[in-house]
């Protein structure tokens, strides 16, 4: 049953979006966030809701699937919004009672400062749908291959990522087996308060950990029979291209970025 | 001709730290290119152990080990060494690193810093050599055990090898696993001449190989064509070790008055012979 779990949020279809390639995806995802923080004016809120509706439309991935990333930080936007809305001074004063005063200027700026959240979630949900994780691991060792220079660890923590994702599915798989082992035993995960059902975590997660210790020593000793000597010297089987379509992008992107400063100066 | 041989042991003996003995101790021998040697040994005898110093994953504490010519160690043939003595571990798991199998066969290429265009056809034809070239881009989670040890076996075919060592490669596998990975390695043996070193415990694979060395408490006690060392039966009980059913019946049927050769290792062997003395006429022809 675990076997097809697919990883992160990817979602795999071919578009046009999907085969961009991933470092420029990665920047442009940034600008797009710096993009959002430029906004000023409710009317480029709308300009950056068309610009990630019209991209969902066409990545061929479900707009439903890009506000499935806002679930787990709906709470986040909320306090966001009810912190603004509370303690931004202000003058103009629309509601007061006891102590709440909520006044124009809290309001724009609750509403600013949720709306940014969102199209942040919202702009990095898109990367995230329409690039697989190694892609994305590939994208950010080249990135940041710069900063090797300064003594970071770029290779090393693409490595990382690498085997993380590898090993997801087996550690999975591996958790399933002792939960059923345990259960066969006696044990039960689904029950009982919060405490008991933590407690009931313990007999899965210690050999668990102990398997991952033993795994990570075996698969460190086969690196080394393979030859790995860490990122020195290093080629790659993946190599990245960057393509008329990237540059497309880069121009769009441009392109909104100066219809966003255009609308400060003039709004 | 004296050829250097593939693999020289000389007087070597490994002992771990904070270890209060050798795990090996005063091993000597000589692994001929195009041999395929099965070690033997009960668990905890220093067959892994040996495996690794033929690897330069370990470096003997006493004598020389000498791959391909290169001793272990000097560091400066380490890549060297690891790129000519390639090694398959026990769980297909642990050894897979990329998240793709082609991506799994480079792996080894990437190290070696081989330039990406060179990389495909090697990738290509190593797939091909272990039958696996269906799954090229296939998640290696989704492959059975005896499939994961070939792509395993591609990644080290690769890198061009001269020796392959498999430290119980089969072990976790499944029967038509094991027959899948052990035909592997012996037609790479027979075709492309790589010397292979079969870690095992199971007496009918080894009995498959060339030439059988037994390890027993860190030393090789044995070391022989499967037939004289197989044998030795009761030898080889005293070493906690089983021999061939076939063998073992064999020595059976011969202390009941059957009068069989020894060298009896496979059933075809067995039957070969039984036939030539029950039907004497027919095995002539
Ligand atoms: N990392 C280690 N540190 C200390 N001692 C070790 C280590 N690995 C193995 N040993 C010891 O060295 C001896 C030989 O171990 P080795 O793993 O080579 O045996 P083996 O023949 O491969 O056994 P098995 O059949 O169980 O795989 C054993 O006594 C073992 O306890
Ligand atoms: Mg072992």
């Amino acid at each position: 049953m675990l076997k097809n779990i697919t990883l992160g949020q990817y979602y795999p279809v071919d578009s046009l979006i999907h085969r961009l390639d991933p470092r420029i995806k990665l920047i442009l995802t940034i600008a797009f966030i710096v993009a959002v923080f430029m906004v000023h004016t409710l009317a480029g809120y709308a300009v950056i809701f068309a610009f990630v509706f019209w991209l969902s439309r066409l990545a061929k991935v479900p707009f439903r699937m890009l506000l499935r990333g806002l679930k787990p930080l709906r709470f986040i936007v909320i306090l966001t919004f009810l912190l603004n809305l509370f303690f931004t001074p202000g003058e103009k004063v629309l509601v007061e009672f006891w102590i709440i005063r909520i006044t124009e200027e809290s309001l724009l700026q609750a509403v600013h400062y949720s709306l940014r959240l969102i199209f942040l979630v919202l702009g990095t949900s898109l990367l995230t749908l329409t690039t697989s994780p190694v892609s994305l691991s590939d994208a950010i060792e080249i990135l940041l291959t710069p900063l090797k220079k300064i003594r970071f660890p770029a290779h090393e923590l693409a490595m990382m990522m690498t085997i993380a994702l590898r090993f997801i599915p087996t550690l999975l798989e591996e958790t399933d087996k002792i939960m059923k082992a345990q259960m066969a035993r006696g044990a039960d995960f689904e029950s009982g308060n919060l405490f008991n059902r933590a407690r009931a975590m313990v007999p899965l997660l210690v050999p668990l950990f102990v398997s991952a210790f033993r795994r990570a020593g075996d698969l460190a000793m086969a690196m080394e029979s393979r030859c790995y000597h860490g990122g020195e010297g290093r080629t790659r089987l993946r190599v990245l291209k960057i393509q008329n379509n990237d540059w497309a992008a880069c121009g769009i992107m441009v392109l909104l970025i100066g219809l966003i400063v255009l609308e400060g100066i003039l709004l | 001709m004296t050829e250097t041989p593939r693999i020289s042991l000389d007087g070597v003996s490994y002992t771990y730290e904070e270890a209060p003995s050798p795990a090996l101790s005063q091993a000597t021998a000589a692994i001929r290119e195009g041999e395929f040697v099965a070690v033997l040994g009960h668990n905890g005898s220093g067959k892994s152990t040996l495996a690794k110093l033929l690897n330069a994953l370990y470096i003997p504490t006493e004598g020389t080990v000498l791959v391909c010519g290169y001793n272990t160690k000097e560091e400066k043939y380490t890549w060297e060494i690891r790129r000519r003595a390639g090694m398959i571990f026990q769980n297909p798991d642990n050894q897979i690193v990329a998240t793709v199998v082609k991506e799994d066969v480079a792996f080894g290429l990437e190290n070696l810093g081989v330039p990406t265009v060179d990389m495909i056809p090697r990738i290509e034809s190593a797939l091909a050599t272990v039958r696996m070239s269906k799954f090229a881009d296939t998640a290696p989670h989704m492959l059975s055990g005896g499939q994961k040890q070939r792509v395993a076996i591609a990644g080290i075919l690769a890198m061009e090898p001269s020796v392959i060592i498999a430290d119980e490669a089969t072990a976790m596998l499944d029967p038509s696993g094991r027959q899948e990975v052990l035909d592997t390695l012996l037609a790479l043996n027979k075709n492309k001449n790589i010397t292979v070193v079969w870690i095992t415990h199971f007496m009918e694979e080894a009995a498959k190989a060339d030439r059988v060395i037994v390890v027993s408490d860190g030393s090789i006690v044995e070391d022989g064509t499967p037939g004289e060392v197989f044998e030795k039966t009761d030898r080889m009980r005293e070493l906690h070790l089983d021999v061939p059913h076939m063998t073992a019946l064999a020595e059976e049927l011969r202390s009941e008055g059957m009068p069989l050769p020894g060298g009896i290792l496979t059933v075809e062997d067995m039957v070969r012979e039984v036939e030539k003395i029950i039907c004497p006429s027919k095995s002539a022809t």
